[in-house]
């Protein structure tokens, strides 16, 4: 192999690394956080809503999890746009993300609130509390807490597919990654380069997660152990 | 018993689980200030009643007035009213695991009766005190015995100020010792003047302390009266043959 | 600009075969690399499982997209000119291997310890515990999970069309290009890739149950 490795590009382009990868994070924190409300919601709705909530619920979970992120990115930026809604491909790529997300994030966490024991909402409703008082207060941070490592792994997964977004010409890591490629046709160091960040972003939303959780979840920081 | 008396009134309940008829008409008063204990075998459908006093269970046929409310039908304005009325303790005793003591205490003192965070404390180390837990305000369920995790459940619901308080097997779940303290609680609780209604296997505790006694068996009441008389002259095999076995 | 017809369906349907080859290629590939990995991963030898560990930490921390375009443009313009089909049946490989690989280890380490304790009492030696007494058992554990995994595998290979490899993704993306219907075509891919997956998820979640029920 005759390759010569050649990484002085980065003196010059380094910066443009930085903006893609600012944007990947400003990106996938907003998807994530729509999309835990997103699949809370529907979780929800699974669980207590009537026959046609539940059905209707199922179908969507079903419908984003049988089909591949880069389609459904395709229908929401080009579909869309044929139809008369015009979006950017930054707004786009959040609304294909929170969609995508929700889905997965629903199945999580209908399976955290359903493993609240009954007796927990029999008590809850004995003290006279309302079915939203209960959920608020006594289901959904137990809830999460259970699910908080498939959450964590969920959102880390989601950082890494919002490199797909990149085929809609959003500015992200990825994208960047192909335009300093094309110009410096030093494809392998770029990419290299490239795939150290996102494992660095893996790593650094692991902490961050694990962080919100301390904070989240007073007891188990207090006490250390599982509920 | 006329019923202007009574506090709780139960007639002709008639429960059923599907096709497994569970309560098979069911009824008997309680007064206030009353201490009321429903003994009997697994199954007979004690704790199945209690429940549906509660209003966790629906019934099929007959009526439970409870303060002068049906808790046979629940119109929403009619649940809250009854849920203030009445406090529940289960065998489990149910604590939120991810709250403290003093937490699980104020939770539904200032969602439901809307109370202040300062005027609710102030009432949860007051029910801590009577139960005799105050040093475990910031604790965690986790961290205490059964007996006092328990105790903790019994000033939950005190601290809403029942009239009538429920207590679905609260002792069955725990060592003998444990035990000891959660029945000299409840023994407080009544020479204090609350009105009870308890499903007990104790039947020391039982006598000492309940006005009047509920047999059940096989989902009716065989045997009802004032303790001292039902315990003195059983008029049936199966309680005879029932406290025979229990001693 | 051409009027969307039938034939168009059937370009696309022409396409999903393509994709179906492409997640077989994976699978397979993906199943044998998978096995050597998760073998690793429970080896006594530090080193070996450290390998391992790594192998999946690095692939489980890089989308899946770079793995591609450093199989195809990274090796390309190193002088390995590989032709998309060969690039990403590679890269699916490399990505299937480790994620297969954590979910058999996990199969493996299932299999109650008194397992390998009998069959030590047995006299067999470490390959013939493996061959005869833990495969096995930790095969039936990994059928659900590998079967949901496979829809992930078919999903994955819409990627390729990212490096010109003609799957169905590619396929809607070329139709597209010549009638300009891109939400009517689009929605019919995604309803080609859901009648591919839906099967495959209820047959993954059919065998989880089943799983419990038989323990």
């Amino acid at each position: 192999m005759s390759y010569e490795f050649d990484f002085s590009f980065l003196a010059e382009r380094w910066p443009d690394f930085v903006a893609g990868a600012w944007l990947t994070v400003q990106l996938t924190v907003v998807s994530i956080t729509l999309g835990l409300v997103v699949g809370t919601i529907c979780a929800l709705a699974r669980i207590y809503g009537g026959p046609w909530l539940k059905r209707l619920v199922g179908a969507y979970v079903e419908l984003i999890r049988n089909t591949p992120l880069l389609v459904q990115i395709f229908i929401v930026y080009f579909g869309l746009s044929s139809l008369g809604l015009k979006l950017s491909a930054e707004v786009s790529a959040v609304i294909a993300l929170v969609v995508n997300s929700g889905a997965y994030t629903t199945e999580i966490m209908r399976a955290g609130i359903q493993s609240i024991q009954r007796t927990q909402l029999e008590a809850a409703d004995c003290l006279g509390l309302t079915r939203l008082q209960t959920i608020l207060h006594v289901v959904l941070l137990p809830a999460m807490e259970r699910v908080y490592p498939a959450l964590t792994s969920q959102f880390v997964l989601l950082m890494l597919a919002s490199s797909i977004t990149s085929q809609i010409s959003t500015e992200e890591l990825t994208a960047t990654a192909n335009l300093v490629q094309s110009d410096t046709y030093r494809s392998f160091e770029v990419y290299i380069i490239v795939a150290v960040v996102y494992l660095a972003l893996s790593a650094l939303y692991r902490v961050a997660f694990w962080l919100i959780g301390l904070v989240l979840f007073a007891r188990k920081r207090k006490l250390g152990t599982a509920l | 018993m006329s019923d202007a008396e009574a506090i709780v009134r139960i007639r002709d309940v008639v429960k059923d689980f599907g096709s497994l008829r569970v309560l098979d008409g069911v009824g008997f008063d309680v007064a206030r200030g009353q201490v009321a204990a429903i003994v009997g075998r697994s199954g007979s459908g004690k704790s199945t009643l209690l429940r549906c006093i509660a209003g966790l269970e629906t019934v099929q046929a007959g009526s439970i007035t409870v303060c002068g409310h049906d808790v046979g039908r629940p119109g929403s304005a009619a649940r809250a009213q009854l849920r203030r009325d009445v406090g529940m303790v289960f065998q489990s005793y149910n604590l939120f695991p991810h709250l403290t003591v003093e937490r699980n205490i104020t939770l539904a003192l200032t969602l439901v009766k809307k109370q202040s965070r300062d005027k609710a404390n102030a009432k949860a180390g007051e029910v801590l005190g009577l139960v005799g837990l105050t040093d475990k305000r910031t604790a965690y369920p986790e961290q205490l015995s059964g007996g006092q995790q328990q105790r903790v459940a019994i000033a939950r619901s005190l601290a809403l100020q029942p009239q009538v308080m429920l207590f679905d097997e609260v002792t069955s779940a725990l060592d003998p010792e444990l035990t000891a303290e959660v029945l000299a609680v409840m023994e407080d609780l009544a020479k204090r003047g609350m009105t009870m209604v308890t499903v007990t296997h104790e039947m020391g505790f039982a006598r000492r302390v309940a006005d009047l006694v509920v047999f059940m068996h096989k989902g009716k009441v065989w045997e009802t009266g004032p303790t001292d008389e039902v315990f003195a002259r059983p008029k049936t095999a199966e309680f005879s043959q029932f406290i025979a076995s229990e001693l | 600009m051409i009027e969307l017809n039938a034939n168009h369906f059937l370009y696309l349907l022409q396409a999903a075969t393509w994709t179906l080859l492409l997640s077989l290629i994976a699978f397979a590939g993906g199943s044998v690399v998978g096995l050597v990995v998760a073998l690793l991963r429970v080896s006594k030898s530090r080193l070996l499982r450290g390998l391992a560990i790594g192998y999946i930490q690095l692939i489980q921390g890089t989308p899946l997209l770079i793995v591609l375009f450093l199989s195809y443009f990274g090796l390309g313009i190193m002088g390995y000119k590989l032709v998309p089909i060969v690039a990403a049946g590679l890269s699916f490989t490399l990505y299937a291997a480790a994620f297969l690989g954590e979910i058999w280890r996990g199969c493996i380490e299932a299999v109650p310890r008194t397992q390998w304790e009998a069959s030590d009492c047995l006299g067999l030696n470490r390959f013939q515990q493996y061959t005869y007494v833990v495969l096995p058992q930790a095969v039936r554990l990994a059928i659900p999970p590998t079967v949901g995994f496979m829809v992930q595998i078919v999903k994955n290979t819409s990627l390729a069309s990212v490096i010109g490899f003609v799957e169905l993704a590619r396929a809607g993306q070329i139709v597209n290009n010549s009638t300009f219907e891109p939400f009517a075509i689009f929605v019919m891919v995604a309803a080609i890739y859901f009648a591919m997956c839906y099967p495959l998820s209820l047959a993954a979640r059919a065998l989880e149950r089943k799983a419990h029920v038989g323990r």
